[in-house]
Order: structure tokens, then C-alpha cells, then sequence
């Protein structure tokens, strides 16, 4: 193996996710702070819009892949790790996504409603995803060999599609006071100045590419720690039998 | 000579076991039903207002229930653990289904025994009226939201039984899940009570959610539960 495979931990994939992460992330700094206009009703805050509605929607993404990742494990074949992996690494960063989107809402609720909660059923949906997800990583953290983490976690990651729709549902019955998508409107019409959606989609693929960033890295480093954990374990099991030869 | 005794046999025997255990312990009569009782007063004090108790008892009837579920569970398990008794079962080739549907069925019977004293003391201390279309309404919501709480106790038990940091593992797993079941068995149980200018019919509806819920973890319960004390 030579030094420079050693010191390299990215894929062409990764470097492109990490260049494209890049470039858009500058254009919605630039674009949102600078060149989109403020909103008639909103005014300023309209701008935490550019962080909070791509982070909201990478958080969901995560969770979907989670979600995916797991039931790929629980029923595929070979039971392959890579995809526990891969749902405990989409896990992880789409937590941290929730967070930033639940400060995000939050600040901008303070801004606009005058509030910082309200028991909305979207804003409710997402605490309890992010509480549910909170307990996920709880789960994976408990500790045993790396398949009796992938098959507990899985099984709960796919509780977690049971609850968080039964969830949902429950709130709209008790009250619905949440601003209407203005973006994905079913209605077809889209009251946006052009600059600001433009920013608002670069925003969305941006936080994309960074979301496919982190999980690629973050699963590698997960593939590596169980290796080392394996050859921690091989290596004491073959001090102990060269112990047992000696004496 | 039968190699595999049936699902039913299995969830007969163990519920039967689970609930002698109880019975012969007296934890739940002398420990759970107290301590939910104590709950039900603190409630009072807490909230020092006749009008109020009335309007938010259904609320504080399934909080009560909460609290003691997660006692009640830890229990459950705590007696399969403390000498490995879930190892022996799953080694001997115990059914996990039917496992799962005994544990269920002894946390739905010591949940129904809490839920009733909690109602009387809901009646006694909260001055809460109930009619007999009422009382239709809030056995229904009883038997639904106990039969969810069972599943996915039973369930999330399973998970963290042995497992280190158990007593708050369980809470932070639990509470989300159970959400529409306390949201929904609550709206349910106002409607009973007629409190708050609610409806009767209203309550119906919730009750189909509840209904949905134990359903859909029943299920769930019954196709992953061996994957998770499978050790």
C-alpha cells in the first residue's frame, strides 16, 4: 500500500459531492445575504428560508434512507452491513439537519408568528422524528457485535416508518395552523421572485451534496472502526492461543 | 410427539407465567397501583382547580398510565433477565411470536387492573360525570389504546431488556411512539367525559386511530420481535 492511498480517504464520487457542496453553498451565502430582495410581508427573515427549507428536506431525505438502508438489511440475502452502515451514517448527519431545520423554523416562527412553537403538525412531526432518531442512535450505541447492532437498529429504524405517519396523522386531527407549502403548492402556482427560488433550489442541491458527502465519509469511517474492532479482537485472540503454547 | 408447540400455547403459557409471577410478587398491587394513585393526587396539587381537573382529567388519567407503563415494562423484563430466563426461552426454541403475545397479553391485564383504579379515582377525585353512551365510549378507547400500549411496551422491552442505561433507554424510545396514543385516547376520554363542551361522536374517531395504532404495532410486534431478543 503506498503513503499516498494511506493519507487519500476520498473517492472521485465524494470529491465531486464535495466540489458541487461547495460551489453552491457559496452562491446561496452570496445569493441569500446579498442579491435576493426581501420579502413584501416577511421582510428580512425571509432569508432563513435559503438554510431552513434545504435542511428540512435533507433531514426527511436522511430519514427515508435510513429507513431504506434498513429494511435493505433486514431483508436482503446477506444481511450485508454496508447498508446498516450507510442508515446509521444517514441517521447521524440527518440529525444534525433536524436540528439546524427545528432552530431555523424556530427563529423564523419568533420572527413571524411571534412565537417560537406552536403545536402545528408539521412542526410536531419533526420533534418527535428528531426524538425518535435521538433514540435510534441510542439504540445503535448499545453496544454488542456489529450485526447485533445493524438487526436491532433496523428493527427500529422501520418502527420508526410505523410511527412518525401515525404521528402526523394524529396531530392534524388535534389542530393545523402551519403556513401552506408555498413551493410544493398543489395548486401549480409558485408566488416567488425568480432569484429567490433559484437561490432556494441551489440551496436544496447544495445541502444535498453535502448530505451525500458526510454519509459517504461517515460510512467509511463506521466500515473502518468495525475492521479495527475485528482485528483488535483477532490479534488478542491469537496472543491468548500463543500464550497457551508457550506454557 | 409435537415439536412446536402452537403460537397460542406459547402466549397462553407465558402470559400465565408472567401474571403468577405478579400476583405471587404483589409489585403491581403494592407498588404500581399506589404510586399511580399518588400521581393522580399530585395532579391535583399540581393544578389546585376543581374546573381545570375536570376539563383536563382524561389527560391526566393516560399520564398517569404512562408513567406507570414504563414501570410495569421494566418489570416485565426485568424478571426474563435477572436469570436469563429469555436466553432459556429462546433456546429451547421458544416461539418469539408467541413470546411476544404472552408478554403482551400480561402487560395488557395489569395495565386494564391500573386504568380501571386510575378511572375510579378520576371519578372520586375529579368529580368527572359519565353517561352510560359514555361509558360505551371509554371501554372501547380502554381496550384499544391498552392493546397499543401492550404491543409496543412489549416490544420496545424486548429491546432494551439487559441492555445498559435500560431505566432511560426506555422512556426516550417509548414516549415518541406512544404519542398518538395518549393524544388519541385523552380526546377520546374528554369526549366520554363530556368535558370541555366536547362531543360524544367526537370521540369515536380517535378511537379508530387508537385502533389503527394497536393493529399496525401488533403486526410489527409479531415480525420483528425475535429479530430483537435475538442475541
Amino acid at each position: 500500500m503506498n503513503s499516498t492511498a494511506v493519507r487519500s480517504v476520498g473517492t472521485p464520487s465524494t470529491r465531486l459531492f464535495g466540489l458541487l457542496a461547495i460551489v453552491c453553498m457559496t452562491w446561496v451565502v452570496v445569493g441569500g445575504l446579498f442579491f435576493t430582495p426581501a420579502d413584501l410581508n416577511q421582510g428580512e427573515s425571509v432569508r432563513i428560508m435559503y438554510v431552513h427549507v434545504p435542511t428540512a428536506w435533507v433531514a426527511y431525505l436522511a430519514f427515508i434512507v435510513t429507513g431504506v438502508a434498513s429494511a435493505m438489511f433486514m431483508f436482503g440475502k446477506r444481511h450485508s452491513l454496508g447498508f446498516d452502515r450507510v442508515a446509521g451514517a444517514s441517521a447521524e448527519v440527518g440529525l444534525m439537519f433536524m436540528a439546524i431545520t427545528l432552530i431555523s423554523g424556530s427563529l423564523w416562527g419568533r420572527l413571524t408568528w411571534g412565537t417560537f412553537w406552536e403545536w402545528d403538525p408539521r412542526l410536531t412531526t419533526t420533534a418527535f422524528l428528531f426524538v425518535t432518531y435521538l433514540g435510534y442512535m441510542a439504540v445503535r450505541g448499545l453496544g454488542g457485535s456489529p450485526q447485533q447492532r445493524a438487526r436491532r437498529s433496523a428493527v427500529v429504524a422501520m418502527l420508526a416508518v410505523l410511527e412518525i405517519p401515525l404521528v402526523h396523522f394524529s396531530v392534524v386531527m388535534w389542530r393545523s395552523l402551519h403556513q401552506r407549502a408555498s413551493v410544493l403548492s398543489t395548486d401549480g402556482d409558485i408566488k416567488m421572485d425568480g432569484l429567490m427560488l433559484t437561490t432556494l433550489f441551489v440551496g436544496v442541491i447544495g445541502f444535498t451534496c453535502t448530505f451525500a458527502w458526510l454519509v459517504s465519509h461517515r460510512q467509511r469511517v463506521m466500515a473502518m472502526r468495525d475492521i479495527l474492532l475485528a482485528t483488535q479482537l483477532d490479534s488478542a485472540l491469537n496472543e491468548r492461543i500463543a500464550e497457551g503454547s508457550q506454557s | 410427539m409435537s415439536t412446536s408447540p402452537n403460537i397460542a400455547r406459547v402466549a397462553r403459557v407465558v402470559a400465565a407465567k408472567d401474571l403468577r409471577i405478579e400476583m405471587r410478587s404483589h409489585i403491581v398491587v403494592q407498588q404500581v397501583l399506589p404510586f399511580a394513585g399518588l400521581v393522580m393526587v399530585m395532579f391535583a396539587f399540581a393544578l389546585d382547580n376543581d374546573d381545570v381537573l375536570q376539563r383536563v382529567a382524561g389527560g391526566l388519567v393516560w399520564l398517569a398510565t404512562l408513567f406507570s407503563l414504563f414501570i410495569v415494562v421494566q418489570r416485565s423484563y426485568a424478571i426474563e433477565t435477572s436469570d436469563g430466563a429469555l436466553d432459556a426461552l429462546r433456546v429451547a426454541g421458544v416461539d418469539s411470536q408467541g413470546i411476544f403475545l404472552g408478554k403482551s397479553a400480561a402487560l395488557f391485564v395489569q395495565l386494564i387492573t391500573l386504568e380501571m383504579l386510575l378511572f375510579v379515582l378520576a371519578v372520586v377525585l375529579y368529580q368527572v360525570q359519565l353517561s352510560l353512551a359514555g361509558l360505551v365510549l371509554l371501554v372501547t378507547c380502554v381496550l384499544c389504546a391498552t392493546a397499543g400500549l401492550a404491543f409496543v411496551g412489549t416490544l420496545y422491552g424486548g429491546l432494551t431488556a439487559g441492555a445498559r442505561g435500560r431505566e432511560t433507554l426506555l422512556p426516550l424510545l417509548l414516549l415518541p411512539v406512544v404519542a398518538p396514543v395518549v393524544l388519541s385516547a385523552t380526546r377520546a376520554t374528554e369526549s366520554a367525559f363530556l368535558s370541555g363542551g366536547t362531543v360524544l361522536a367526537d370521540g369515536w374517531s380517535w378511537v379508530g386511530v387508537l385502533a389503527v395504532f394497536a393493529a399496525l404495532f401488533g403486526i410489527g410486534g409479531l415480525l420483528s420481535f425475535g429479530a430483537l431478543i435475538e442475541e
